[in-house]
């Protein structure tokens, strides 16, 4: 018959449409502006409607989820920063559009470079949130943020970030990035383990002599 | 194992005597021809030889040994690897090479490509004029010796970002104008773009009619115009309501991303590939890592080839899916297929961005594996989507579209290409599968690991845009299958062997790497001459080279069809631009 492939089609599009309702009646309130409800529309179970109301719902954003790079520094008992980043620049030699500038200085007396960078800028406008500055810098100094919400009035005053901006303490980091923060600690407490314990024979090898 | 068999081993200096050599240069394969027998050899291989398929054509600058080189890959459509041969000139302007035109009309706009962004000059190509760039443009951007607006040093990483990197704004330290070249005696109040009017010029007329004196009608569809897919532009000539000939005219978009390729180290790259086809990120990433590890001589390990199928076939899903729903828009359904397409697209998306840290610019493969195991969940969700979400949703997708009245009213019979011509044309992807030829590269010529799963070629016979329509639901099908083959075998271990290095040592010569694409063909040939950069990094675009076919399908059809036609290519303008 003709018009059986458009009747056909059109049920399709009803049956979407009850769907949307009986989703919502089945799942009740929950279904909105929680973060279950979110999850629940972002998982492959979900029926009918899944669209969420930015700004006042927001994604949940996974940990591998990357966006403009920060700095990560420590927090010391004295409440001092510890910058991680030793300004060996790997990360401003593998940013693929060069917006990673870093200045670093050298002890006047020794001559020797100074490990904490002077300055340290990222163009964001220029960055591409591609992420490889966090994967390969060796001594988990610099990181991809969660936060995506960066819309300013005018980019040109605000969209170089320098180091104050960047900085972020390893406590946000382990927040943002659970997983990643504990394999890393780990891994970093074993090669201090390993070192200690290199530097102990050393000294035992040493006093034997 | 697979490229080392299916090489074939013919002879061409048997058959062609002095005519060609082979090239023997380190790393490097495949023939030297001489310009003046090339398009005879050409021909010899397309009907002696069953070379009939031009896969790619670009040319190399070897500015220190003061040569231009043009290296053609050609296949047989039957399948196999691709055989390569190449023909040098000296640089020195004018730079000619006999066109192919002739031999493989597949070659029309790569020669055009290579004209504009080289300065190569084709010989008897039929309507050689620029391509990618603007009108008024000087120069050839491609050749080693020109140099961008804005342009800092040969290659990166520069020297001013570390350790003293003082930042500026490279607008600032540059303002624009200062690096650029106009033509001499350019003034731009005064000028007129003259090659609008070769444009024109090159569409064929409406034949004379004695009785009925018929008006000349060129319309321009585009660049501006909802149904490009973005800023495209089709120059038609109209005989009422039927269109005579067309011309598509690209390049809005175009940023060179060949000549940044260069600039960049090989590590670089791999998140520039994102941006060219950005609904197909991970195609792209596997395509230009297939190419470096052929030069490399690396293979991933067993998790990450696995891991990349999976990924890949994804990509296949989502990018068909946003082809078909966009198709419908252009047919006129508005917007409710689409979102409807578009909400699964989007559990895709979820996983990508679970895995890969980025919902479209994925950045996600390197050189020797992936750059990070799934998270944990993450192989579970993709095994729930492979088996039970997204067979029901093609089921649905059907029930809703597939034997419509009105789509098929409007697509049967639509933009026809015969089988000969989608060959001869260079097509890829769907576009030739839809007409009737069985090629596939994971079948035709298997990479990574695809001879290992079970799986159809799709294809349909009619070519016409119903068919197109069709053969990308039987892909789908086709990637759940690979899907769900591929979760059940992955295996445990490593993603990629090693500390990572973020200089990769790349030894001297030439690659030529190629995936099937959710749109085809889409290859990368990178040369290295043992720097930390690519000496020279190609796109073989599918988008751009099924463009080829465009005026072709068009032709005798309704002007209100060009629409269809053209979204039945399924073209990204990041990619057909570059
Ligand atoms: S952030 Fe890391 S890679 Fe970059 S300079 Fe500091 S330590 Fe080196
Ligand atoms: S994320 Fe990529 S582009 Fe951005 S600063 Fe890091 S390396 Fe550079």
């Amino acid at each position: 018959m003709y018009g059986k492939g458009i009747v056909k089609g059109l049920l399709v599009t009803l049956k979407r449409f009850f769907e949307t309702y009986t989703d919502d009646i089945k799942h009740g309130k929950a279904r909105y502006y929680t973060e279950e409800g979110v999850a629940y529309r972002s998982s492959p179970e979900t029926r009918g409607l899944f669209t969420v109301q930015y700004p006042e719902e927001k994604l949940i954003t996974p940990e591998e989820f990357r966006f403009i790079p920060f700095l990560v520094y420590d927090e010391k008992d004295d409440g001092e920063q510890a910058i991680r980043c030793t300004s060996c620049g790997i990360c401003a030699k593998v940013c693929p559009p060069q917006c990673i500038w870093i200045e670093r200085t050298s002890d006047p007396k020794t001559k020797r470079p100074v490990p904490e960078p002077k300055n340290f800028y990222i163009d964001v406008d220029i960055c591409m949130n591609c992420g490889l500055c966090a994967e390969y810098c060796p001594f988990d100094a610099i990181k991809m943020d969660h936060d995506y919400e960066l819309a300013v009035y005018d980019r040109h005053v605000n969209n170089i970030y320098d180091k104050e901006k960047l900085l972020k303490p390893a406590s946000y980091y382990a927040d943002i990035r659970p997983l990643n923060y504990t394999q890393e600690e780990k891994a970093r407490a074993e090669a201090a383990a390993a070192k200690a314990a290199k530097a102990a024979a050393r000294a035992a090898r040493q006093k034997k002599q | 194992m697979t490229e080392q068999t299916l090489t074939p081993t013919l002879n061409l200096e048997e058959r062609f005597g002095d005519w060609v050599t082979p090239d023997t240069r380190k790393g490097y394969e495949g023939y030297l021809v001489a310009p003046e027998h090339l398009i005879d050899c050409a021909a010899a291989l397309r009907d002696e030889f069953g070379y009939d398929y031009l896969a790619s054509l670009t040319a190399v600058d070897y500015l220190p040994d003061g040569k231009m080189e043009v290296v053609y890959h050609v296949s047989q459509s039957t399948g196999g690897a691709p055989l390569v041969f190449k023909v040098q000139v000296p640089r020195e302007d004018p730079v000619t090479v006999p066109s192919l035109v002739s031999v493989y009309p597949g070659a029309e706009f790569q020669e055009r490509e290579a004209w504009d962004l080289m300065g190569i000059r084709f010989e008897g190509h039929p309507d050689l004029r620029r391509i990618l760039m603007w009108e008024g443009f000087e120069g050839h951007p491609l050749r080693k010796d020109w140099k961008e607006a804005y342009y800092e040093e040969d290659t990166k990483p520069f020297k001013s970002r570390w350790p003293a990197g003082q930042v500026h704004r490279v607008e600032d330290t540059l303002p624009f104008g200062k690096n650029v070249k106009y033509p001499q005696g350019f003034d731009p109040e005064k000028w007129t773009p003259v090659e609008e009017e070769a444009l024109y010029a090159s569409l064929k007329r409406v034949p004379a009619d004695e009785d009925l004196p018929t008006e000349q009608l060129i319309v321009n569809l585009g660049p501006q115009h909802p149904s490009t897919h973005g800023v495209f532009r089709m120059a038609v000539t109209l005989d009422g309501e039927t269109i005579v000939d067309l011309k598509p005219v690209m390049g809005y978009l175009h940023r060179n991303h060949e000549k940044i390729g260069e600039r960049n180290t090989y590590l670089m790259n791999i998140p520039f590939t994102d941006r060219l086809d950005y609904l197909s990120s991970l195609s792209n990433n596997f395509g230009y890592v297939l190419a470096v590890e052929k030069l490399m001589g690396i293979k991933p390990p067993e998790r990450a080839e696995y891991i990349r199928v999976i990924m890949a076939e994804l990509t296949r899903i989502q990018n068909h899916l946003f082809a078909i729903g966009m198709f419908l828009n252009d047919l006129g359904a508005f917007f409710t297929p689409s979102l409807y397409a578009i909400e699964e697209r989007e559990l895709i998306l979820d996983t990508f961005e679970a895995v890969t840290g980025s919902r479209m610019m994925c950045n996600y493969m390197r050189f020797g594996g992936v750059a990070r195991d799934f998270p944990p969940g993450q192989l579970e969700r993709v095994r729930d989507l492979a088996f039970n979400r997204l067979p029901a949703i093609v089921d649905e997708f059907d029930a809703y579209l597939t034997n419509n009245e009105i789509v098929r009213a409007r697509c049967e019979g639509v933009g026809v290409l015969t089988p000969e011509q989608a060959i001869a044309y260079s097509t890829c992807g769907p576009v030739l599968r839809a007409s009737g030829v069985p090629y596939d590269l994971r079948r035709a010529d298997p990479y990574s690991i695809y001879d290992r799963f079970d799986f159809d070629v799709a294809v349909r016979y009619h070519g016409d845009v119903y068919d197109r329509y069709l053969v990308r639901m039987d892909e789908i099908r086709q990637s759940i299958r690979i899907l769900q083959q591929a979760v059940e075998q992955i295996p445990e271990g490593p993603v990629i062997e090693g500390k990572q290095q973020y200089q990769v040592r790349v030894p001297a010569g030439e690659a030529y790497g190629r995936v099937e694409g959710p749109k085809g063909e889409l290859g990368f040939y990178v040369v290295s001459n043992g720097k930390p950069n690519p000496w020279r990094y190609h796109v073989r675009a599918p988008s751009f080279i099924n463009l080829t076919a465009l005026a072709e399908m068009c032709k005798g059809n309704k002007i209100a069809d060009a629409v269809i036609i053209l979204g039945s290519i399924d073209i990204v303008l990041g990619e057909t631009d570059r």
